[in-house]
């Protein structure tokens, strides 16, 4: 017969209680009704905070449980609880019966009695609904006239009163926290992190009081002033009270159920109260008297819960529950993991406190240094998923060594089989390994068997280190659709003479292609267009499909969907009525101007329908596309040399500006930077580019294989001493042989480090042609300097590709609605939106 | 107040104003739609803002296949969404919304659901 289940409260806990017993209950023991306050649907409190960015209520939800044994029903409080009868009182009177009851009514932020905290203009944070009037308030204090910042005092300086600060920054409001501990965060980090911690949140331009309490909140002229211990008074238009939470357990006290000395139902490690009929779950429970503020512990109560109500013997023990915490808040990195305060008998704290590179790593070990404690992390919280798994474990390396700028980096392999990798959803390496020799051979198989990974997302790094420890062999395939390389591909196009994609993979691939084969086919094509004699547009015909979409408009995808434009500056020469032609240009257009680190200028904020009008204005004035888009040619940075500098040896100006536009628009695995320096003091920093050039008494020295970005790198030594042609001539092969032979998004950085040989072998081919093919490549490369024509004249000549930068294709130029600016600085920016996971970290696959 | 939930169809274009495997963007009344036809000619419909960014450009990214589901990759940080049913195919917890669509004289229109509020025909209206 079918047992009734009444669930109360439809947090993230409650739903999560649902779903795994929905999961399990195949056999449908259970019909569950679930009473929950709200008046919405269930949704991720976690990321409550992305609401003030953009992000929507429908973006939060949690999914429908989509069950006809399944009875959501929203706006219903439960009042009361009936133990005898066992029944629960809705707020409208309506009882309902239970065979079952759970209760995950969650918790209610805790406010400080202060006076004054009910006046109108003081909010708590926590529910959706809350957002909304805290919205509507800042909204209304923008609107207010009269001089001066809109501010907001944030009163609690945890975890959530820096996510609410945040949140008032975003509403264009000036935050204040004020937090009673010396420290913010007090509970996850210890004093020095704590201090490293102000300095980082207060670079965010979030206003922070320590060691002082809010005392009262009066009304004045229209807005608040909040009154500090030490006497100091905050005006605000807003307060917002983050001071912590208590236990949602009013029900169980009044029905009878003991609760805990802090408040929270009292339960046994099977989350069950006194009453063998009910059971507690989520921040509302007190699991062996201990309230737990986190989601994650929440989700292990409620599958304990399930399994229970179906029979089975889950427990669990406050010592399993992970109570680290990530914290990204504007880019500050916060983690605190395991015994963090260093409580445990005999700890040792070990610390490495760095000021100047603002990064502070603390790590608790046992008292032989043996053990991993618990540790904080503050300012860099990259290791954060590689040693919170040790919690427990043996130390793989000396304590300091660990937390060491350029001390051991730790590999999957010092973790032990029953170290938890994901936290998240309790999965161990042993049981990743166990996976992967079943078969689950990348990241989304292991997500799919263990679902590991597929909560915050922060342990997917180490998920793909344990793979490749376990042997599995890393295919050079490029993705489902071809089981070759991207050197393989260009060889295959090349020698079969094959013109396009369709015809590529219907001949030597599978399926329809996707992100990751269509643009390299796209670069090789585009690449081989010169020298096949076709000189293609890059949106030509089928081509125009293959685009990444920064190809496909010509213009570099921001953030909110609008573009960024960039003309060429051929070496960062420029005349006086260039630059005006782009003031002019941007100014009529309203687009936000910056210099670029690449010597030119980058005008952001053009919606794809503004892009032709743009060009035609910068095309008219002697403009070309700056290839910012593609990888290809970007740019090729001079130093001033000889023309004026008195140290110059030779017109480095010169030389950029020739090399720039002899390799514009070559197509390429990534994109290509070079620069030139008119001595060796090296003011184009050509030594950091793909291949850069330093001038000497008489000629050049050619450098190749420099990295900036990601994994810096100087470049190497190629020739000395060459002159102008042989030099050009070098360049040609050099490009023309990494264009044939790297791999997709392969620098030339990494493809020298990745060749047998190396350096020496690629002295070889190109300045010995060791290979015999180096004049196929001077060939190659005088075909595309030869068919090169600029891409945005190319379009705005041509009705059908004008045709597709249209907003909408049935409102071409209605504006997409989506897109809004706010002026800062006294230039239009995205107004902010993104969705910031606070406690989530980003995630990686 | 009780609402019904019509569906109307909407003439958004004509069908070659559709590339193959190239989408567009469409507005119906206050919502965003990408279209996408694909290689065997089927147009498919689902919401047009990426839910990782928030921005409006799902129908600018690339159309492909996964394991034969025909899909569209949003260009802002390339997670990948079944153009059948709008699952985003790099993490199940997220879905963008699908729209039908239906092929009339040359002209593709698309259904979109529209809540019609009912004032006062229920005891509990205004609630
Ligand atoms: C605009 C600019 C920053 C600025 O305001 O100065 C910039 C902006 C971007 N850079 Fe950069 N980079 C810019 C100079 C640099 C430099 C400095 C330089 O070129 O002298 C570097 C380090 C040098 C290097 O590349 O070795 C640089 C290293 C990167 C990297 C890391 C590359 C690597 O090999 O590790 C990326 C990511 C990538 O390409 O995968 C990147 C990617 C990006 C992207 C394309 C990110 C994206 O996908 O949206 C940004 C696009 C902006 C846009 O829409 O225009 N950017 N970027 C600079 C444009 C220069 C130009 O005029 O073209
Ligand atoms: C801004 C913010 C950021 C956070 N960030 C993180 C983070 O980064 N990491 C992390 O782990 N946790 C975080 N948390 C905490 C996390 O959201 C909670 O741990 C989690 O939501 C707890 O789930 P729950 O179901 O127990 O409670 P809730 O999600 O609060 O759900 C309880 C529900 O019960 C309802 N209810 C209460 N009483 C009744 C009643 N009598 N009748 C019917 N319904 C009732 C409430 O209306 C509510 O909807 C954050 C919380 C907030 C507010
Ligand atoms: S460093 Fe480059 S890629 Fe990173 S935010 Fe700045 S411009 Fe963008
Ligand atoms: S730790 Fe694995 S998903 Fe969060």
């Amino acid at each position: 017969m079918t047992r009734e289940l009444v669930v109360v409260g439809h947090g993230m806990v409650g739903h999560r209680l649902v779903s795994a017993l929905r999961d399990r209950d195949t056999a449908g023991t259970w019909h569950v009704t679930v009473l929950g306050e709200e008046d919405r649907p269930a949704y991720d409190r976690v990321a409550l905070s992305s609401y003030v960015d953009g992000r929507t209520e429908d973006d939060l939800a949690l999914d429908d449980h989509d069950d006809p044994r399944v009875d959501v029903r929203r706006g219903t409080p439960v009042v009361a609880i009936d133990r005898e009868a066992r029944q629960v009182r809705t707020g409208s009177g309506e009882l309902i019966g239970y065979d079952a009851l759970v209760l995950a009514t969650g918790s209610v932020p805790f406010v400080p009695p202060v006076p004054g905290r009910d006046l109108p203009g003081c909010f708590v944070y926590r529910t959706l609904d809350d957002l909304d009037a805290i919205t509507a308030a800042a909204e209304a204090a923008m609107e207010r006239p009269g001089p001066g910042r809109r501010s907001a005092v944030v009163v609690g300086g945890g975890l959530l009163g820096l996510e609410a600060a945040r949140a008032m920054r975003l509403l264009g409001l000036s935050p204040q926290v004020v937090e009673i501990a010396p420290r913010l965060m007090p509970v996850q980090v210890d004093e020095g992190g704590g201090a490293l911690l102000r300095t980082l949140v207060e670079r965010q331009d979030i206003a922070v009081r320590c060691g002082v309490s809010v005392a009262g909140i009066v009304a004045d002229r229209g807005r608040l002033v909040a009154q500090l211990s030490d006497g100091i008074e905050l005006d605000a238009d807003l307060v917002v009270f983050s001071a912590g939470i208590r236990a949602a357990d009013g029900l169980a006290r009044a029905a009878g159920l003991g609760v805990g000395e802090r408040g929270g139902v009292l339960v046994d490690d099977r989350c069950r109260t006194a009453d063998e009929h009910v059971w507690a779950v989520g921040e509302c429970a007190a699991l062996e008297g201990r309230t737990y503020g986190l989601v994650a512990p929440g989700y292990a109560m409620a599958e304990v819960v399930a399994d229970r109500l179906l029979g089975g013997d889950a427990r669990m023990s406050s010592a399993e529950l992970d109570m680290s915490t990530q914290l990204k808040l504007l880019g500050v990195d916060v983690a605190s993991f395991g015994d963090a305060h260093a409580t445990t008998e005999g700890a040792l704290p070990v610390v490495i406190n760095d000021p100047v590179a603002g990064t502070y790593a603390k790590l608790v070990v046992s008292d032989d240094a043996s053990t991993l404690l618990g540790g904080v992390l503050v300012g860099d919280a990259s290791r954060y998923a590689a040693l919170r798994p040790l919690v427990g474990s043996a130390l793989p390396a000396d304590p300091v060594a660990l937390i060491a700028p350029d001390g051991v980096e730790l590999g999957a392999d010092a973790l032990p089989d029953s170290a938890q990798v994901c936290s998240c959803n309790a999965v161990t390496k042993g049981a990743l390994r166990e996976a992967i020799a079943e078969g689950a051979h990348d990241v989304p198989a292991l997500k799919a068997c263990t679902r590991a990974g597929t909560s915050c997302g922060s342990c997917v790094p180490l998920l793909k280190t344990i793979l490749v420890q376990e042997g599995v062999e890393v295919s050079t395939a490029l993705c489902e659709h071809f089981a070759f390389s991207r050197a393989e591909l260009f060889e295959i196009v090349a020698g079969a003479g094959i013109a396009t994609f369709s015809e590529l993979i219907e001949t030597h691939g599978t399926g329809r292609g996707c992100d990751v084969c269509k643009p390299v086919v796209a670069s090789i094509l585009a690449s081989l267009g010169g020298i096949k004699g076709t000189g293609g547009h890059i949106l030509a015909g089928e081509q125009a499909s293959l685009q990444d979409t920064n190809d496909r408009f010509l213009a570099n995808m921001q953030r909110d969907g609008t573009y960024s434009v960039v003309p060429r500056v051929p070496g960062g020469e420029i005349t006086p009525d260039g630059l005006i032609a782009i003031g002019e240009v941007a100014r009529d257009f309203g687009l936000y101007t910056k210099i670029t680190g690449g010597q030119r200028i980058d005008l952001f904020g053009a919606r794809v329908e503004q892009l032709p009008a743009i060009w035609r204005r910068l095309v008219d004035a002697g403009f070309e596309s700056g290839h910012a888009y593609g990888k290809a040619l970007r740019t090729v940075k001079s130093c001033v040399g000889s023309t004026w500098c008195r140290y110059g040896q030779q017109d480095s100006v010169g030389l950029a500006v020739a090399l720039e536009l002899r390799y514009r628009g070559l197509r390429s695995p990534h994109k290509i930077k070079s620069g030139v320096s008119g001595c060796a003091r090296e003011c184009a920093e050509a030594r950091s580019k793909d291949f850069g050039i330093i001038a000497t008494e008489t000629g050049w020295n050619l450098y190749v294989g420099g990295n900036g970005g990601f994994t810096p790198r100087h470049a190497d030594l190629l020739v000395s001493d060459v002159d102008t042609d042989t030099l050009v001539r070098l360049v040609d092969r050099f490009l023309m042989f990494y264009v044939r032979t790297a791999d997709r998004l392969q620098r030339t950085a990494s493809w020298i480090e990745a060749m047998d040989g190396g350096l020496d072998h690629l002295r070889a081919v190109i300045v010995d042609d060791s290979l015999g093919i180096c004049a196929d490549l001077e060939a190659a490369m005088a075909a595309h300097v030869a068919s090169y024509a600029d891409e945005w004249a190319g379009v705005l000549a041509d009705e059908d590709k004008l045709a597709r930068f249209v907003s909408f294709v049935n409102a071409p130029d209605t504006p997409d609605p989506t897109i809004s600016f706010v002026t800062e600085r006294g230039q239009p920016v995205p107004a902010p939106r993104t969705p910031v996971l606070i406690g989530i970290p980003e995630v990686g696959s | 107040m009780t609402a019904a939930v019509l569906t109307v169809w909407t003439a958004v274009c004509r069908v070659d104003q559709l590339e193959p495997e190239r989408g567009v963007a469409a507005l119906l009344g206050g919502r965003q739609v990408a279209l996408f036809r694909t290689h065997d000619g089927t147009v498919h419909a689902i919401g047009n803002i990426d839910p990782f960014s928030g921005a409006a450009v799902l129908s600018r990214g690339i159309v492909g296949d996964r394991g034969g589901v025909p899909t569209v990759a949003s260009p802002v940080y390339k997670q990948v969404f079944s153009l059948v049913d709008g699952r985003c195919l790099d993490d199940d917890t997220v879905r963008v919304d699908v729209y039908d669509v239906r092929l009339r004289h040359g002209t593709v229109e698309v259904a979109v659901e529209d809540t019609v509020d009912r004032p006062g025909t229920a005891p509990w209206a205004g609630r």
